[in-house]
């Protein structure tokens, strides 16, 4: 097993003609993930270089492939758009790689799918190393096991995976979950994934300062997920606060957003957080080894 | 984006929320002018993005052409001081005049994004006035607030619910459903992240205003409205937003920092996770710079003299994770942007990896640079070079 993505899946691309779509589609078919087409509008009928099928919509997608995930590569004015025709056109699982999604637009799409699973926007995607992978990450870098990872930054994700794997830790499933202020999937909904995935065993969570989705993940791991062996990292120690930070989300989270607050959190609810990447498969290992 | 008080009154004016009549002025010659031509009591208000005007003594009385001049002069003379959040202060450029309310009550609302609730979030408070932050220690019972269904959107209960869930005075119930219909028109219309009313004025004849505006639009949303583009070019970046655009980056792709330690990362993750690991290691950073995706020859270059001109930098921590780039070619981006350079050299401590490392590793250690395996271990030699300089 593993969450949102097996070897079931079957994934299409929209925006699979562009440069981005183009090029990522290569590289997620050759890691072995069942790409069965794509979509751009005006060019239905013709085969990609790789032989993969282009359609004019989503729902003609759909119809003739059984496609159940998307990955979009499109512009931002047209990422809602596309969002929507997949939603529209029974896809569960999208992923959204746009960078510079309007935030109203998000709003509008995360209010009105219900049902659907979205990763992102601005988003490296999601990984089930051995079965699949849905976006843009380095898929060498990866090995099956059994850790889970959930993770608001692409590189400070790689740098981390390729220490577990280093370190001979294979993953379950990794998701890249984004840094936009929306965004369709948090870590509490990744990890009630994981809290069902028989396949992971452990959890690592990236957290970065801004916003307060780490202390929530806290909250919910000393509620439901005591005895599950995780390891937290949080990003921007040494950053300055006010500056990127706005008003109005130091105003709805009080005193959350800082690294400190992240970390008290997570250090509260039994989940040891490391002062460096490098530390966490060391961190790991031993939290793996007490849960015995 | 962040609007001034001027620019947001005027989004205001045009959603239809009530603000005082007034206005925009450069100079204290425009003030003067004004009061001549329009007789009343004034108030004139520096126009600037950081908060605390009032305590600094930018915003003044004045009731004659006269008065208008000096008070315009005086709020002019000196710039806005530095406080915690802005330690270069705010130059001020231009001045609103105002017409001066019989204010009687003050209250706050906002429209704000919550991350958590991935909802519009409205708010509402009794305590006008003060810095919500304050208030939301100090009172944080008092905030009423309410989670819009975006596919419902604002309907006026949402008001009235607001109004009496934050005990509102009275005088404040009958127009707060109005107002925050409006407000919550222009939020949505124009992409905003945030719009503020504090305080939201009660005067004594029962008229309600907006008293001070304060709007941040979302800059990815900006090509929708062309026509802010001149408001936009009249605002002040500051001197790191101004160098960061300058070099071809993302105006929050650098910040300036006191030490010596210079580093370059790809992604905003990674490069935030660089700068602890130079403070891990024992250094002090000297900036934030996230150089993105692609660290071609030009990229690189650009950033590299951005830090050594602007920066106290003694050594520069390159550390990139090459992911889906390959490593060969951002290490010869790196040898040609050193070879093209014309700024002064320091030197480079380069953690490289990803896709042909190996070979990269090569390419650096051949042009005479210090190519190293991990994140730590270049955080230690970046510390110690920086050390001995």
């Amino acid at each position: 097993m593993s969450i949102f993505l097996d070897k079931n899946s079957k994934v299409i691309v929209q925006g699979i003609t562009g440069a981005e779509g183009s090029y990522h589609t290569d590289r997620m078919v050759k890691y072995g993930t069942n790409v069965v087409g794509g979509v751009t509008p005006g060019k239905g009928g013709q085969k990609t270089a790789g032989g993969l099928s282009v359609f004019d919509t989503v729902k003609d997608a759909v119809a003739a492939t059984g496609a159940t995930h998307t990955c979009i590569f499109v512009p931002p004015p047209f990422a809602a758009d596309a969002l929507f025709e997949a939603y529209d056109a029974g896809i569960g699982f999208a992923v959204c790689i746009t960078e510079g999604v309007p935030v109203h637009d998000m709003l509008q799409v995360v209010g009105t799918t219900p049902g659907m699973r979205i990763i992102g926007p601005n988003c490296p995607g999601l990984i089930s190393p051995g079965k699949g992978l849905v976006g843009i990450m380095p898929g060498h870098i990866f090995k099956e096991g059994g850790v889970g990872l959930i993770s608001r930054s692409g590189t400070l994700t790689y740098e981390v995976v390729d220490g577990l794997t280093r370190a001979g830790i294979g993953q379950s499933t990794c998701v890249g979950i984004g840094g936009d202020p929306v965004i369709g999937t948090t870590f509490v909904d990744c990890l009630r994934e994981f809290a069902n995935d028989p396949q992971t065993d452990a959890l690592v969570i990236c957290g970065e300062i801004g916003g307060s989705d780490e202390e929530d993940a806290a909250a919910y791991i000393a509620e439901h997920l005591p005895a599950l062996p995780i390891v937290a990292f949080v990003g921007g120690r040494n950053a300055p606060a006010g500056k990127s930070l706005g008003h109005a989300g130091a105003i709805i989270s009080g005193t959350f957003g800082t690294a400190q607050s992240k970390i008290d959190a997570f250090r509260a609810a039994g989940v040891p957080v490391a002062d460096r990447p490098s530390e966490i498969p060391e961190l790991l290992v031993a939290r793996m080894a007490a849960a015995r | 984006m962040n609007l001034m008080e001027y620019q947001g009154k005027e989004l205001f004016r045009r959603a239809g929320i009530p603000v005082p009549r007034g206005q925009h002025a450069i100079g204290a010659h425009d003030v003067a002018d004004f009061v001549e031509r329009t007789v009343g009591e004034w108030v004139v208000k520096a126009q600037v993005l950081m908060g605390g005007r009032g305590k600094a003594g930018k915003i003044k009385f004045a009731n004659t052409a006269d008065e208008g001049r000096r008070v315009a002069e005086e709020i002019l003379a000196t710039p806005m001081p530095p406080n915690r959040q802005n330690p270069a202060g705010e130059p001020i450029k231009s001045l609103l005049v105002e017409e001066k309310l019989p204010i009687e009550k003050e209250a706050y609302c906002a429209i704000a994004i919550d991350r958590t609730a991935k909802k519009p979030v409205i708010m509402v408070s009794r305590f006008g006035g003060m810095d919500i932050e304050e208030v939301s220690e100090k009172h944080p019972e008092s905030i009423a607030k309410f989670y819009v269904d975006t596919a419902i959107g604002y309907s006026p209960f949402i008001g009235r619910e607001l109004a009496f869930g934050a005990q509102l005075d009275p005088g404040f119930r009958k127009q707060l459903p109005a107002v925050l219909g409006s407000l919550y028109d222009l939020f949505f219309r124009y992409g905003a992240k945030l719009v503020e009313i504090n305080p939201l004025a009660l005067t004594a004849d029962g008229r309600v205003y907006a008293s001070d505006a304060k709007v941040e639009l979302d800059d990815d949303a900006l090509f929708r409205h062309p026509e802010f583009a001149q408001w936009q070019r009249a605002l002040p970046l500051d001197e790191d937003e101004r160098l960061a655009a300058e070099s071809g980056l993302g105006i929050r792709n650098f910040r300036r920092f006191g030490g010596t330690v210079g580093t370059m990362a790809n992604g905003a993750g990674l490069a935030m996770a660089t700068m602890d690991a130079v403070s891990y290691a024992g250094g002090e950073v000297a900036n934030f710079l996230d150089v993105g995706g692609g660290a071609n020859a030009e990229r690189v270059r650009k950033c590299y003299e951005l830090v050594v001109n602007s920066t106290g930098a003694t050594v520069f921590f390159v550390n990139i994770f090459g992911g889906i780039t390959r490593g060969d070619e951002v290490a010869r981006g790196i040898v040609d942007a050193m070879r093209e350079t014309t700024s002064r050299k320091i030197p480079l401590v380069i953690r490289l990896t990803g896709t042909n490392e190996e070979e990269g590793r090569r390419i650096l250690a051949q042009a005479g640079m210090t190519p190293v395996e991990t994140m730590d271990e270049g955080a230690k030699l970046a510390v110690e070079l920086s050390a001995a300089s």
